[in-house]
């Protein structure tokens, strides 16, 4: 309406056909534009995009390997300080356990020692004892039968009473010794 | 709307002398040193009226030949030069760690995989259209952002030749990819017979189906395209044209001009955004016909 009235010099559906040489410069800048655009610029973009998402990609996969890494070295190491600890703990216990049989054989044979020593000095004791007792009892019965001679003033001649008396003597001397003692 | 109640005073009619000039370039008639000889000629326009003629300016160079070359193709030419050669630049140094430059082209290509093509054909069946759907972005943006660069003023998609033939490209590849996919028989029953309705709805729906698949696609596609291009500069035209016209009135409107700018402005940020939105819708309903081409199921 208002656009009739004004200047328009050119065919209103000239705006819906086109005109040949509008097709003809159209086509050229499309086809310049599409083939400039898919062979050049558009393939040098997306080659660094994928790039880049591979390399993202990439060390995504290559981090979670080395986490992988790290925990299994982790766990190993872990293992490995419980062992350790655990042959650590043994080896204490078992010297613990040497400790105490070490100390156990000492005891064992100082007491062995010390029975031997005993016995031995017991032995000594006796052995001392029973020669001292034997050469007393001759002395005491040679002293004996010359101080009942004497006493007696004559000689007892008979050999076998005699001694049987003095053996009498003795033995009573001895048990009386062995009452008080 | 702002210029309703003046609109008595902005005398709307032929400029006298103006046919026999022939039409020139909005841009120029735009300019202040060109139209001040007539603001204050009694009975000249204060605003001219945006006419069809801002999409067919005359020829530069070929005249009346099929190689005519005029405006629209020189802003064309400027924006796909421009764009491929910087493109080409960010290509050629584009590294792992990416710069800003880089970032940004990147920033596009992702928004196209995540945006588009994994919301529709899904990103693994969907890739290998990738090269030919982020052509189509690009090249539909490119053009279309030309019509809010000060000094273009035009954007290369609002005369017809190119949003027809990136429809007819798209066209083109969903057709492909569905006889690729299944045939020239089986393709045609996949998209215009869906199955499971009772038989004589096929009468009807087969037909509409058809048009649909071989015409209304692209054909709306390019008409969406076109028809919001074409208003969106029509628009600014209008705005700023009137904006400027109040302001040199030289009467009571002049105090109007402030609010008209400043809705010149609003709509150039709204174009902007059009720029934009056209790539996208035009980009994502590729990506549908693709996908009902090429789909399993209806």
């Amino acid at each position: 309406m208002i656009l009739a009235e004004g200047e328009q010099t050119v065919p209103s559906w000239r705006l819906l056909v086109p005109m040949p040489q509008e097709i003809v410069w159209s086509l050229i800048f499309l086809v310049i534009f599409a083939l400039v655009f898919m062979k050049f610029i558009l393939p040098r973009l997306t080659a660094v995009l994928d790039e880049r998402t591979e390399k993202i990609e990439g060390g995504l996969r290559k981090a979670e390997q080395v986490q992988e890494q790290v925990d299994q070295l982790k766990n190993d190491q872990e293992q490995e300080l419980a062992a350790a600890r655990q042959e650590a703990a043994s080896i204490r216990e078992k010297a613990r356990a040497d400790g105490q049989k070490i100390v156990d054989e000492a005891r064992a044979r100082a007491e062995a020692e010390s029975e031997r020593v005993l016995a031995a000095g017991r032995q000594q004791l006796s052995a001392e004892r029973i020669a001292a007792s034997t050469e007393l009892r001759s002395e005491v019965g040679t002293l004996a039968s010359d101080l009942a001679s004497k006493i007696v003033g004559e000689s007892l001649s008979d050999d076998e009473r005699s001694r049987r008396v003095i053996d009498r003597f003795l033995d009573d001397l001895e048990s009386s010794q062995t009452t008080t003692r | 709307m702002v210029a309703a109640p003046g609109s008595a005073r902005i005398e709307i009619h032929n400029v006298a002398g103006h046919p026999a000039v022939g039409p020139r370039p909005r841009e120029i008639e735009l300019n202040t040193a060109d139209l001040s000889p007539t603001l204050h000629a009694e009975g000249d326009s204060l605003f001219h009226i945006p006419t069809l003629d801002e999409f067919f300016p005359e020829a530069l160079l070929f005249a009346g030949t099929p190689f005519e070359f005029n405006r629209v193709q020189l802003v064309r030419l400027i924006m796909i030069a421009v764009v491929l050669i910087v493109l080409c630049i960010i290509a050629s140094r584009a590294k792992l760690v990416p710069g800003r430059a880089q970032s940004i082209v990147e920033l596009i290509i992702e928004f196209v995989h995540n945006g588009i093509i994994k919301n529709t054909l899904g990103l693994k069946d969907g890739m290998r259209f990738a090269p030919f759907l982020i052509t189509l972005f690009v090249f539909l943006l490119t053009m279309n952002i030309a019509g809010v660069i000060p000094g273009l003023n035009l954007a290369g998609t609002s005369v017809i030749g190119l949003p027809l033939l990136a429809a007819l490209w798209t066209f083109v590849v969903y057709v492909v990819a569905g006889v690729k996919k299944r045939g020239f028989a089986g393709y045609l029953k996949h998209e215009t017979a869906p199955p499971g309705l009772p038989k004589p709805i096929y009468l009807l729906l087969v037909p509409i189906e058809f048009l649909q698949v071989v015409l209304i696609r692209w054909a709306s596609l390019t008409i969406r395209l076109l028809a919001n291009m074409v208003a969106g500069h029509i628009m600014m035209v209008v705005f700023i044209g009137l904006t400027h016209g109040l302001l040199f009135s030289a009467s009571w409107l002049t105090v109007i001009s402030p609010f008209a700018g400043a809705l010149a402005i609003g709509i150039y940020g709204f174009e902007i955004f059009v720029a934009g939105l056209q790539a996208f819708i035009f980009t994502i309903l590729a990506a549908v016909y693709i996908q009902m081409a090429t789909a399993d199921e209806h």
